[in-house]
């Protein structure tokens, strides 16, 4: 009897607690929802940006054109040497190996993992970057080993009469 | 209120699942860009914005359901 006194008591307690906290849990995850969906709107927006952006970049690209620049005289390495030059910008160090008596090849310094510094490795005949041993052909600079997942960037290369000039780049330099 | 609860839940899966054909059109763009291909910009910034607009859209819609409540 004394249990069924008690439990008008407790409900009573119950509701007043409720409307003291008038938060109703179907009211609550009602909020969250649009919340969530707010959020990935916003999102949504953001990989929109990004995809302008990559446009954006790539029309600039297009209309960039590479300046003319002497980089070396021929004969001036031997074969197997090589020489640093910086193209198309002082910023970008690219490399020329001279690979055999008539054929000479220059690339992009730069890893394209994570921009480490690539060395020309006489013995492998390879382009090897050593901070995860990442390694590229020399003959057309794709990858051959390691983390990189893209070619290096080619420099292109003209010959005029006892001169080296490099004329522009295929593939992207890493920013 | 259930049948809106689960008007909100069918919102949220349909843009979850186009932020995930966003998510690969973006990364397979830059993958691109990255490359040195630029054709894919156009195609990917186009088709990115094509789902932004169907997201803004059912932004709108639940924007609708909560002031028809
Ligand atoms: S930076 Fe060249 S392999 Fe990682």
């Amino acid at each position: 009897m004394a249990n069924s006194g008690d439990k008008p008591a407790a409900r009573n307690r119950e509701s007043l607690w409720k409307d003291e906290f008038s938060i109703f849990q179907e009211r609550e995850r009602f909020v969250s929802r649009r919340q969530l969906i707010k959020f990935l709107t916003l999102t949504s927006l953001g990989m929109f940006v990004g995809n302008v952006w990559i446009l954006f970049r790539s029309w600039m690209r297009r209309d960039s054109t590479f300046p003319r620049q002497e980089i070396a005289r021929i004969g001036e390495i031997p074969v197997g040497g090589v020489k640093l030059f910086r193209y198309p910008n002082p910023k970008e160090q690219c490399l020329l190996v001279r690979t055999s008596e008539d054929n000479y090849v220059a690339y992009s310094q730069k890893c394209t993992h994570l921009s480490c510094a690539v060395y020309y490795s006489r013995e492998d005949n390879q382009l090897i970057c050593p901070c995860h041993n990442g390694r590229f052909s020399i003959r057309d600079g794709a990858v051959i080993q390691g983390p990189p997942t893209r070619a290096l960037p080619h420099v292109i290369l003209e010959r005029k009469g006892q001169e080296l000039i490099a004329i522009g780049m295929s593939g992207k330099l890493e920013s | 209120m259930r049948r809106r609860t689960t008007a909100l839940d069918g919102v949220a899966a349909l843009l979850i699942l186009l932020l995930m054909v966003q998510i690969w059109l973006l990364s397979a763009t830059l993958d691109a860009y990255l490359a040195g291909h630029t054709d894919a910009a156009l195609p990917g910034a186009i088709c990115s914005g094509l789902i932004f607009v169907a997201v803004a859209g059912l932004y709108r819609f639940v924007q609708r359901l909560d002031r028809a409540r």
